[in-house]
């Protein structure tokens, strides 16, 4: 059997996030160099500009998820009284705040000087951040996105998130007792677009056949794109990634022996079952090639104006696929399913994050019934393993599969 | 006679069944028996009671499908396929317009549309805990000190029925030990207990689009205080096969047979063609 090429950029993404996250530990005693902690879908631009370094408590709880020390961290928010219901994100991360274990170099992230929140991604951050404050007593910034139901997003919405965006700026410069350098901004903006762009190049390559890499591998080259954007660096290392994908494509490299089948995927991953899902799927000849959560870091607005690039940032942040109604979230799905050729979608119903599983079964039962997608739903959580079984889920693809692969068999016949 | 014989095995988590079919289809024989926990030996033993029982010798066995929980560990196995595939293709085999299949066996319950030439559609199975089992029905029936075997008939027989509102197999437990302790009779506490099982399964079932004919399937399939309640709550007859225990091993044992005529088929383009 032919050994699966690794991909050689993963060496420096490790290093590139070893450097940032060393950088931002070390700055924790230094006065001078504030933190900030955000949330994934928060205006970071504002931060690099300001030269405040962001940590994404989000990130950081992924990286204990996919070190196996997260249920043991959730457990010590549990035993706060913090519900089991509760994001496990968010178990992570406070269970973490509060006892100081945490993934980075041992230990927790870095002590916040201010915290930014937005809720472009859920609600359930707003209390979280309040309960980060509480923690930690420092100023917090809350950025509120209205939700938005229709395809096309509101211009008061737009409005009211410039706005917001201004304000930010001034609290900033409040923290860091420098006025905020509006030419640095624009730099940052131009650098977070030239990234946010060659994230969706990279991913648009994945539509070829057999895909360079596959979502497995995307999930963990997210990591630059989150933390890092607006970033000299980040860009760098993508421009790296594509040439090596390019290369791949070239050379006809695949993630599989045989690509037979290709899949979706909606929502978080299961951090903790990354390498379970991708051999099980690779035993049926399945890549998973796009995936909704990916994709959510490089939504760009529609009509954006580039001519004012704080209007078209105010708009960005709206724009992402889980700020959005089941309109928004079927035209998605079904273009992912038309450009990435997609046999199936595989949908992880994630007890963790209802913003974004709700809706799904609707979803799904229109991907089948509209347009005869094939729909696998997994109940998970993207954190917590207790609410996992092998046994269950691998029992599912197989079945799942199975179906796929006779689906097909009879398109072809 | 038969130039070979096709077996399928089902190898579940309470019991292991096997079929063996001959060349053109035909069911020659079935064999039921618990697991036990001992999913290698039961298989074997209900292999063995099977050959033993026709005649027909371990070599004209040309294929040996195997599904269930225990699929992949059963030796000498041809295939292994889920019992998704299995269930929906052996209900197929059972009665061509069936277009839905419930199976409720011993740790899962299962909801599957099928499209109108017997292929798999959407399905749903039940999620992390044994509540709308076989097993949550055994559980409960020890609780009650009776046989597994009474439930049905002492459910269909009772006019009143226990309101049991947990699913949960530990929470439903205490539950009926407490509606005991009050005062109500085992007949209306197994009918609740059936209800349980029903309501649980009829969500299943609703997400995935309940389309009649429905065939349901697995050892729970015997239990008429099961099926009464569920074609009362969604509504629909149930159709119940003769032995709805032995679908699934059924369907592996067709899938078999497929597979060794598509072979076959191969087999001859290839020597017309040299």
């Amino acid at each position: 059997m032919s050994q699966r090429v690794p991909i050689r950029a993963t060496a420096k993404m490790k290093e590139l996030m070893g450097f940032y996250y060393m950088m931002a530990k070390s700055a924790e005693n230094d006065p001078n160099q504030k933190i900030a902690w955000i949330t994934s879908g928060g205006p970071v631009e504002i931060l690099h500009a300001a030269g405040v370094i962001p940590i994404y408590p989000e990130n950081v709880a992924a990286m204990a998820g996919t070190m196996k020390i997260s249920d043991e961290i959730c457990a010590i928010a549990e035993e706060q009284g913090f519900s089991r219901d509760l994001c496990s994100y968010a178990r992570t991360d406070i269970g973490s705040a509060l006892s100081g274990k945490g993934p980075i170099m041992g230990s927790a992230s870095p002590k916040p000087d201010l915290l930014v929140c937005c809720n472009n991604i859920c609600g359930t951050v707003t209390k979280w951040y309040e309960e980060l404050q509480r923690i930690f007593n420092v100023p917090l910034i809350f950025i509120d996105a209205p939700f938005q139901y229709g395809i096309k997003d509101r211009p008061e919405a737009i409005d009211y998130m410039e706005a917001q965006l201004r304000r930010m700026m001034e609290q900033v410069s409040e923290v860091t007792g420098k006025p905020f350098d509006m030419d640095k901004f624009m730099e940052t903006l131009e650098l977070s677009d030239r990234a946010v762009k060659l994230w969706r190049e990279i991913q648009d390559l994945l539509q070829h056949k057999p895909a360079p890499m596959n979502s497995f591998d995307t999930f963990i080259h997210l990591a630059p794109i989150v933390t890092l954007r607006g970033t000299q660096g980040c860009i760098e290392y993508y421009e790296t990634l594509k040439a090596e994908l390019l290369e791949r494509i070239e050379q006809g490299i695949g993630t599989l022996e045989k690509e037979e089948y290709r899949l979706g995927w909606d929502n978080l991953p299961v951090w903790f079952k990354i390498k379970f899902l991708s051999e099980r799927f690779s035993q049926h000849n399945a890549a998973l090639v796009v995936s909704t959560y990916t994709r959510s870091f490089c939504y760009q607005a529609e009509d954006r104006d580039i001519s004012n690039p704080l209007r078209a940032m105010s708009a960005d942040y709206l724009a992402g696929y889980i700020n959005h109604g089941l309109d928004f979230r079927e035209r998605e799905l079904t273009e992912m399913v038309r450009d990435f050729s997609l046999d199936g979608f595989v949908m992880h119903s994630n007890r963790s994050c209802r913003a974004y599983s709700f809706g799904q079964y609707e979803l799904a039962r229109t991907l089948e019934d509209k347009y005869g997608v094939p729909v696998l739903l997994i109940e998970a959580d993207q954190n917590d393993t207790r609410m996992w079984s092998d046994e269950q889920v691998g029992n599912r693809i197989d079945a799942f599969m199975e179906r796929v692969a006779s689906k097909k068999q009879r398109n072809i016949a | 006679m038969s130039a070979y014989y096709v077996m399928g095995l089902d190898i579940g988590s309470a019991t292991a069944k096997a079929v063996l079919l001959d060349e053109s289809g035909y069911s020659l024989a079935f064999a039921v028996r618990p697991t036990r926990g001992r999913l290698v030996q039961s298989a074997e033993e209900v292999k063995q009671e099977i050959l033993a029982h026709t005649g027909v010798s371990e070599e004209a066995v040309k294929a040996i499908i195997t599904t269930g929980y225990g699929r992949d560990i059963v030796q000498n196995k041809t295939k292994s396929l889920t019992e998704i595939t299995c269930h929906a293709r052996g209900a197929y085999a059972t009665m061509p317009n069936i277009r839905f299949v419930i199976d409720i066996g011993g740790q899962d319950s299962k909801a599957i549309l099928l499209e109108p030439d017997g292929q798999v559609g959407r399905f749903e199975m039940n999620d992390k805990c044994a509540a709308g089992t076989g097993r949550f029905l055994e559980v409960m029936a020890r609780t009650l000190g009776i046989h597994l075997d009474e439930m049905g008939d002492m459910a269909i027989h009772s006019e009143k029925y226990s309101k049991i509102s947990s699913t949960c197999t530990v929470f439903a437990e205490s539950e009926v030990i407490s509606l005991l302790a009050q005062g109500e009779e085992i007949p209306a506490v197994v009918s609740g207990l059936c209800r349980a099982i029903a309501e649980r399964v009829y969500g299943l079932a609703s997400r995935v689009g309940i389309t009649p004919p429905i065939m349901m399937t697995g050892g729970v399939a015997k239990n008429k205080g099961v099926v009464n309640w569920l074609s009362r709550i969604l509504n629909q007859e149930m159709i119940i096969p003769p032995e709805p225990q032995i679908i699934g091993a059924l369907g592996a044992g067709i899938m078999g047979l497929e597979m060794i005529k598509k072979s076959n088929e191969k087999m001859n383009i290839i020597t017309q063609n040299t």
